[in-house]
């Protein structure tokens, strides 16, 4: 091996260390949902390769009403997956959508876009 | 106590800025009654918290206008019509401009093909000047990135911003480090010729991975539309209009969504009835086969119900409005297939955790293999190796198949049993229908009609009275149409179905656990059980006697005649088999399906319905309270029981059942513990939703086979795994070529569910 191989053999495995840990191990962006008097628990959630923010704490049994902004035309985001409730939503681009459930369990609830690439997590406490 | 505040959400026009949504917050927040106000600038929403006494929305509306922007009126809830129609609309634009995207990139990789190729010729190659020809191929390959490749690099920044990783990184780095490559050969080849490389470029395969990964999704996005072609069809079934009669006797046309409960609607042949409500005059035979897939007219008279969308055939009639808006049984419907579509299928899970690390994992593969590559290719060649395969592995790996299998079938599936009448509450019935191999009938409602009918009317010996049969059924059919016990409107249904003259009668009166009795005719005639005949000292001849003991050796209710003081006549009542039922249990058995039957009938009624459709085991006398425990017993023998059932008191068993079919439109307690909902009142939407439920089960299973072995084959493949065995190495153009066309694969797998019949 020379010296080429060596500086490649390390980078790729500095970058491939690096991808694990972005992805999987890095901490996430957490937003506790704000209740309104009404008791109603309110989150804005912008969709753009992603939710923002991805993990949404909310409390149980009071009702949710998640507001998604679909910021971009990217075909990947265009359907909202939340399979605990049941809900397949097609989000409309440069439009808000809302979303309510009462989340009746404690724990944790994932919600995806149609093929399960952009993630984000509903947390209930 | 606090006092009680109201939260009120606007749509406001006309922020530009951040600083806007401060101005109308602060502006809102002075506004008397308003406890607190905070506006989103990204949503463009207002939500405000205030006092009801004290302000209104209209008050609301009022700040913002006075702090110079304007609330815009939202539809009280935007139905599913208009819901469905924006995405639509959006969809269609989308698809116009990827098709734009798609043409772009074919037309320039066409080009760009062959220019690469020349090297093929060296007796050509001889008269180009090699820069310049990088450089033109360079010029070509530009819009390809800029234009039609766009999104996939937007998105996989925005993705990596967030991250996550999603299809388009794999396509951007693929292509983006094909491109990167090439320009660096293309600017500085210098730099490759002192190393003692080629400087070669690969502009022919970053344009044609951009054309071959569109025209995936451009069949992606056309078939995609085509799995929800049932569920918008049934959106589309709401009526616009309703001609309503105003309290002057106007009849207008007004917009479905002005219509209110109590009005009343006119509906003329060949109409769409316009919403849910009960007829107050006239009557129709109407096609309901849109909601219940039942083919075959309904006829409706005054009282009955009727139901939104349903199409009006033969007469006129009008209803009073009984529900609207998303109260309809059409958009219970809809909202129900919507739920179905939404859920997840157990069969699904290993596909969804593939799915969350996926992306990330088939990167690091890719940069796995580049580094192998340049480690253990020979070194004049290593660079251009590990570039190719580390390209191919991102390109090939397709996280798409996996995850369009089982939703998209699930799609399709739940819309076509909704064609069928069979409402799906989600993904995990139908897994449950897939695995059922004993359907557990309760016999009243489900076997059988579940009302009373007239099945003998015997009337030996006329002699003496001087009538003969028909009239004599009117005398009895005139006395029972007067009361209101059920098996007296089985006499008179009977009755009615036989035509004659109807006569009038005097005198009725009830005779509580009895019977009932009338004069007709100026006879009296008496109706009802033995202990009403022998209380007016009337006997029994022996040969109606022997007939009664006939009739209730076969379990029927026996109803006793007499007139002018003689019995003259017997009819025998039962609970009457539907004429669907004994095809029904025959083909569920052809499905190797045992067919078991619970009454609470006594044994000797149970053995005859259940020899008279073809049923071999039966649970008699099950008291409702022991409905669930014998689904728990058929359970405990292994079995993967399916309960078809209609009321409140089967609710229990239902719900214990691995899968519950409610069958009719049943009661909501009935919809609620069922995962599957049978709009149609008879046995063969059982097996519709059997048959469904296999082939559904059936095509996600070779979906998700295909799209395992496609990416555990197609990854290692395209490392080069084959390589030092075969000499094989995947061009990454192959690997575009076989990664569009593998998601594609899938949904048309999915779309064969279309065809979906039952085959009668």
């Amino acid at each position: 091996m020379d010296t080429t191989a060596i500086i490649v053999t390390i980078v790729g495995l500095g970058l491939a260390a690096f991808v694990l840990w972005y992805f999987f191990f890095s901490p996430r962006q957490t937003a506790s949902a704000v209740s309104s008097s009404s008791g109603v628990q309110e989150v804005d959630i912008t969709v753009k390769g992603g939710y923002s923010p991805d993990v949404i704490e909310v409390e149980r049994g009071k009702p949710v009403r998640l507001s998604f902004y679909r910021d971009e035309e990217n075909s990947c985001s265009e359907e909202l997956l939340m399979p605990d409730f049941s809900i397949r939503r097609d989000l409309p681009a440069f439009k808000t959508t809302l979303v309510e459930l009462l989340p009746e369990k404690a724990g944790t609830f994932p919600f995806t876009c149609g093929m399960g690439m952009l993630r984000g997590s509903l947390v209930v406490k | 106590m606090e006092p009680t505040t109201k939260t009120e959400t606007l749509d406001i026009e006309g922020m530009t800025c951040a600083s806007c949504a401060s101005a109308i917050e602060k502006s809102l927040s002075r506004a008397p009654g308003v406890q607190s106000a905070m506006v989103n600038f990204a949503t463009e929403k207002a939500t405000v918290h205030y006092l009801p006494g004290q302000a209104s929305p209209a008050s609301l509306k009022e700040a913002v206008v006075n702090a110079g922007y304007g609330v815009m009126e939202r539809a009280p809830d935007t139905s599913a019509a208009e819901r469905s129609a924006e995405i639509d609309r959006q969809k269609a634009l989308a698809y116009q401009k990827l098709k734009r995207r798609f043409w772009v990139a074919t037309v320039l990789a066409i080009i760009i093909m062959p220019l690469s190729m020349l090297m093929l010729w060296p007796a050509l190659m001889a008269r180009v000047n090699m820069p310049v020809l990088n450089y033109a191929l360079l010029l070509l390959t530009l819009p390809v990135l800029a234009y039609s490749g766009r999104e996939f690099y937007v998105s996989a920044w925005n993705g990596f911003k967030h991250r996550s990783a999603n299809m388009d990184t794999l396509i951007a780095v693929g292509t983006g480090a094909a491109f990167l490559y090439s320009l660096a050969a293309t600017v500085v080849p210098g730099f490759f010729t002192s190393r003692g490389l080629v400087p070669e470029v690969y502009y022919d395969t970053t344009a044609t991975i951009i054309a071959l990964i569109l025209l995936g999704k451009v069949l992606e996005l056309r078939a995609k539309t085509q799995t929800s072609a049932a569920m918008r069809s049934l959106i589309g079934l709401q009526a616009k209009t309703a001609r309503v009669v105003r309290p002057n006797g106007e009849e207008v046309d007004v917009p479905i969504e002005q219509v209110q409960l109590g009005d009343i609607v006119v509906v003329r042949p060949g109409e769409k009835v316009a919403t849910d409500g009960r007829i107050t005059e006239g009557q129709s035979s109407l096609d309901e086969a849109m909601l219940t897939g039942e083919s075959l007219p309904v006829t409706k008279k005054a009282g009955d119900p009727v139901f939104g969308a349903t199409l009006n055939k033969t007469g006129s009639f009008r209803f009073e409005v009984t529900k609207v808006g998303s109260d309809t049984m059409l958009s219970q419907i809809v909202k129900l297939v919507e739920d179905a579509q939404g859920s997840r299928a157990p069969i699904q899970r290993l596909a969804d955790k593939v799915s969350s690390i996926f992306v990330p994992t088939v990167v690091v593969i890719s940069i796995l293999t580049f580094v192998l590559w340049f480690d253990l290719a020979p070194v004049d060649t290593r660079l251009p190796l590990a570039l190719v395969n580390f390209v191919a592995v991102l390109i090939i790996a397709c996280p798409c198949a996996l995850g369009l299998a089982t939703p998209t079938a699930i799609m399709v599936s739940t819309g076509k049993g909704a064609e069928h009448g069979v409402l799906i509450r989600n993904a995990e019935a139908l897994e449950k229908a897939y695995q059922v191999n004993t359907v557990l009938l309760d016999k009243t409602g489900t076997i059988t009609r579940g009302e009373p009918a007239v099945t003998d009317f015997l009337a030996p010996s006329l002699a003496g009275v001087a009538q003969d049969g028909p009239r004599l059924l009117q005398l009895v059919a005139a006395v029972e149409r007067q009361s209101e016990h059920p098996l007296a409107e089985a006499v008179v249904r009977h009755a009615d179905a036989q035509g004659g003259d109807k006569l009038m009668a005097t005198g009725f009166r009830a005779v509580e656990g009895k019977g009932a009795t009338a004069t007709v005719g100026g006879q009296a005639v008496f109706i009802g059980n033995r202990r009403l005949l022998a209380d007016e000292g009337i006997t029994l001849s022996p040969e109606l006697t022997a007939q009664a003991e006939q009739l209730l050796s076969q379990a029927k209710t026996v109803l006793y005649v007499a007139v002018a003081g003689q019995a003259v006549a017997l009819l025998g009542v039962a609970d009457t088999v539907r004429d669907t039922s004994v095809a029904a249990i025959k083909e569920l058995q052809a499905l190797g399906i045992e067919v078991v039957m619970m009454t609470g009938d006594n044994p000797q009624t149970a053995a005859q319905v259940a020899g008279q459709v073809g049923i071999t085991r039966y649970f008699a006398e099950v008291l409702p309270a022991e409905k669930a425990g014998k689904v728990k017993a058929l359970q405990a023998e292994g079995r993967i029981v399916a309960m078809v059932g209609d009321g409140i008191n089967d609710a229990p068993a239902l719900a214990q059942a691995d899968i519950g079919l409610a069958i009719g439109s049943g009661t909501d307690v009935a919809m609620e513990a069922a995962g599957i909902t049978l709009m149609r009142s008879d046995l063969h939407g059982v097996v519709t939703a059997i048959e469904l439920s296999r082939q559904t089960i059936r095509t996600i299973k070779q979906n998700l086979f295909f799209a395992f072995i496609y990416n555990t084959l197609g990854i290692p493949v395209a490392a080069g795994l084959l390589y030092p065995f075969f000499g094989i190495l995947l061009s990454p153009m192959l690997a575009a070529a076989a990664m569009a066309l593998s998601s594609v694969s899938v949904l048309t797998n999915s779309l064969r569910l279309r065809s979906f019949s039952v085959k009668r």
